[in-house]
C-alpha cells in the first residue's frame, strides 16, 4: 500500500459531504430540470392568484394582504412537496443500475448516503423557493418581513422537504419499484396541501379540516412562513411548529437510514 | 480434487475466501414457499489465484456473491473473506474487498473520474492519493481519454472497465467479479478477459468469477466449481474435471429422425463407446480413443443401411464435465 488511508473516525460527515457533491454535480449538468420543476409552481401562482383574487374580499378571511401574497407561501409549500416526494427516485436509479450495490459493499456510511439525498434536496427546494419569491414580487406581491421573512420560510421548507424526501426515500428502500413509489408520493401530496391553510384560510374552511391542519407539517410551514412575512411573527405560534418540524425530520431521517438494512434483506 | 494449487505455502494462511455450508431463503410473499437459493454451499479459494462460480441462472452464484461482499446475510453457515468474517466484521470486510456486480455500476451522469476518486474517498484515500490512483487505473484501462467525459457517453465494453476500475481504486485483497462480460460483445469480452488474467497475474490478487459462460471459466479460472439448485456439484481444476470424463466426445448427425433412432438402437450394443444421449437428430458418446471408435461405429451404421450427415470428434468440454454433473445440457445465454 502506498497510500494512506484516513481514520474511520469522522467518516459520516466526510462521505456526506463526497456523496452531495456527487448529487449537486448532476444537478449543475442539468440545469433545466429545475426549470422544468418551476413551471407548475408559475402556473399556480399565475392562475390561482387571479383566478381566486377576490377570495380576500370574503367576510372573515382577513389576510390583510392580496391573495397573491396569501399564497406564495403556500405554493412554496406545494413545490416542495411534489419534488421531495420524487427524491426516492435517485435510489431506484441506482438500484436499478448497480450502484446501490456497490455503494453498501463498501465501507460507506449509510447514513451519509441518506444525509446526502436529504442535503441535496433542500438545497433544491431552496432555489425552487427564492424562484418563486422573485416571480410573485415580478407580480406585485409585498411583504412587510420581507428579509427576515424569506430566511424563516427557507428553513422551513427546507425540513419539510427533509421530511418528506426521508418518506419517500424510506418507500423507495422498502418497494424498490417507481411505479409504486410515484403512487404513494402522489397520495401524499396531493391532499395534504388541501388539508392546510395553503390556498384557503382555515378560518373559512370546515372544523375537522381546520382540526387536521394542525397536525399537518405542511400547514405549520405555510403558518410560518405567513407570521414571519408579516413581520410581526409570534413566538408562541412559530416556536412549537419549528420544533415539531425539526423533530419529524430527525426522526423520519432516522428511520429511512434504517430502510437500508431492509433493502439488504432483500436482496 | 483437492490440489493444493500452491504447495509451498501452508495452506492455512491461504485461504482467501471461505465459505461453509451456506444457506439463503427469500421471501416470496404470502403464503408461498420461499425460493431456496443456496443450500449448503461450500467454497475454499486459495489467495491468488481465480475461482470460477459456473451454473445457469439462479443457481445461487449471485446469491453468494452478496452473502460474501456483506450485501446480504445467510440464513446459515459461515463465510470469512481474506480471513475476516463477514457477518461478525462487514466493515472490515467491505475496505478488503472490491466488487464489480452484474449490473453497470458506475454512476452516469458523472464523469470516469469523478466516479472513481468518489469511490477511492469512500475507502478513506485522501484527496491526492485518489486522484493518481485514479490517473493509474485509466492508463491501464486504456481510458486515459475518457477520463473526464460521462459515463453516459462510455460503449458498454469501457463502462465495463471503469466498474472493474472502481472494484480495483483501493487495492483490495480479493475482487469479485460477477458476471463481468455477460452482455459484451466478443471483441470487448476478448479484452476484458486479457485485463482479467492479467490482474490476477501481476497482482497478489484473488478473483471471484463467477459466469455462466463456460469458455469463461475454462479460459480464466485456476479452480472452478459447478453450481447447481444451491449447491457445489462438483470442484476442480478445469483439466481436473475435464481429464475425468476420461476420452473423447463422439458426435454423430442423422439427416431424418428414423435413422437417428436406428442408430441410438445399435449404438447401444456397440462395444467401446458409453454415456450415449440423444441429441436432436444425432447422438452423443464418449470413447476411449475417439479416433478408433469412429471407423468401427461408421461402418457398423453403413452395414445397416443408416446414413450419417456429419460426425465430429472433441475433446471433452465443460460442457460434457457440466452435462455429466448436472444432467442437462448447458444453457448459457437464457435469461
Amino acid at each position: 500500500m502506498t497510500t494512506i488511508a484516513l481514520p474511520v473516525r469522522g467518516r459520516f460527515v466526510r462521505h456526506s459531504g463526497y456523496l452531495t457533491t456527487r448529487a449537486v454535480r448532476a444537478l449543475i449538468r442539468q440545469p433545466w430540470y429545475l426549470a422544468v420543476t418551476l413551471v407548475q409552481p408559475v402556473v399556480w401562482l399565475l392562475l390561482f392568484g387571479q383566478l381566486f383574487k377576490s377570495i380576500v374580499d370574503i367576510p372573515g378571511f382577513s389576510a390583510g394582504g392580496t391573495y397573491l401574497e396569501f399564497i406564495t407561501p403556500g405554493v412554496i409549500v406545494m413545490t416542495s412537496l411534489f419534488s421531495s416526494g420524487w427524491a426516492g427516485t435517485v435510489y431506484i436509479e441506482d438500484m436499478n443500475r448497480g450502484v446501490m450495490d456497490r455503494l453498501l459493499a463498501s465501507p460507506v456510511s449509510r447514513g451519509a448516503m441518506m444525509v446526502a439525498t436529504l442535503v441535496y434536496q433542500a438545497i433544491t427546494t431552496i432555489i425552487q423557493s427564492l424562484a418563486v419569491f422573485a416571480i410573485a414580487y415580478a407580480c406585485g406581491a409585498r411583504f412587510d418581513g420581507a428579509a427576515s421573512g424569506i430566511v424563516v420560510t427557507l428553513i422551513a421548507v427546507s425540513l419539510l422537504t427533509v421530511i418528506f424526501a426521508a418518506l419517500s426515500n424510506a418507500v423507495a428502500l422498502l418497494v424498490r419499484q417507481q411505479e409504486a413509489l410515484i403512487g404513494i408520493s402522489q397520495f401524499l401530496s396531493l391532499p395534504l396541501p388541501f388539508l392546510s391553510s395553503a390556498i384557503m384560510n382555515t378560518k373559512l374552511s370546515p372544523a375537522w379540516v381546520r382540526h387536521v391542519a394542525n397536525y399537518n407539517p405542511v400547514d405549520w410551514v405555510v403558518v410560518i412562513s405567513r407570521q414571519a412575512l408579516s413581520g410581526s411573527p409570534e413566538l408562541s405560534v412559530v416556536g412549537p411548529r419549528f420544533a415539531a418540524l425539526a423533530g419529524l425530520a430527525l426522526v423520519l431521517a432516522w428511520v429511512a437510514t434504517r430502510a437500508f438494512g431492509s433493502y439488504q434483506k432483500s436482496v | 480434487m483437492t490440489t493444493q494449487l500452491r504447495p509451498s505455502a501452508p495452506p492455512h494462511l491461504d485461504v482467501a475466501l471461505d465459505a461453509r455450508d451456506l444457506v439463503k431463503t427469500y421471501p416470496t410473499g404470502r403464503g408461498k414457499d420461499p425460493v431456496r437459493a443456496l443450500s449448503g454451499l461450500s467454497i475454499q479459494v486459495a489467495a491468488g489465484s481465480v475461482f470460477g462460480l459456473l451454473g445457469p441462472n439462479g443457481a445461487g452464484k449471485s446469491t453468494t456473491v452478496k452473502i460474501l461482499t456483506t450485501l446480504s446475510r445467510a440464513d446459515s453457515g459461515r463465510a470469512s473473506v481474506a480471513g475476516i468474517d463477514v457477518t461478525l466484521a462487514p466493515d472490515r470486510v467491505r475496505r478488503a474487498i472490491g466488487l464489480v456486480s452484474q449490473k453497470p455500476s458506475s454512476d452516469p451522469k458523472a464523469t470516469g473520474r469523478e466516479n472513481l476518486v468518489l469511490a477511492a474517498r469512500i475507502q478513506g484515500l485522501r484527496r491526492r492519493d485518489a486522484h493518481t490512483r485514479a490517473d493509474e487505473l485509466f492508463d491501464r484501462f486504456g481510458l486515459a481519454g475518457a477520463a473526464d467525459r460521462l459515463v453516459r457517453t462510455y460503449s458498454g465494453g469501457m463502462a465495463r472497465k471503469l466498474d472493474v476500475a472502481i472494484g480495483l481504486i483501493h487495492r483490495p485483497r480479493v475482487l469479485f467479479l460477477d458476471e463481468p462480460t455477460t452482455g459484451l460483445d466478443p471483441e470487448a469480452r476478448a479484452d476484458m478477459w486479457a485485463e482479467i488474467a492479467r490482474l490476477a497475474a501481476e497482482e497478489q490478487l484473488t478473483v471471484l468469477l463467477t459466469t455462466h459462460y463456460l469458455d469463461e471459466a475454462d479460459h480464466l479460472a485456476d479452480r472452478l466449481a459447478i453450481v447447481d439448485r444451491g449447491r457445489v456439484v462438483v470442484e476442480g481444476t478445469p483439466d481436473e474435471l475435464k481429464s475425468e470424463l476420461r476420452g473423447d466426445t463422439v458426435h454423430v448427425e442423422f439427416d431424418n429422425s428414423e435413422a437417428s433412432a436406428a442408430a441410438l438402437r445399435m449404438v447401444e450394443r456397440m462395444p467401446g463407446l458409453g454415456g450415449i444421449v440423444a441429441e436432436g437428430l444425432g447422438l452423443r458418446a464418449r470413447a476411449d480413443l475417439g479416433a478408433r471408435a469412429v471407423p468401427a461405429l461408421l461402418s457398423t451404421l453403413d452395414e445397416a443401411g443408416i446414413a450419417v450427415a456429419s460426425v465430429t470428434v472433441a475433446r471433452p468440454s465443460l460442457d460434457d464435465v457440466y452435462l455429466r454433473h448436472v444432467g442437462r445440457r448447458f444453457e448459457g445465454d437464457h435469461s
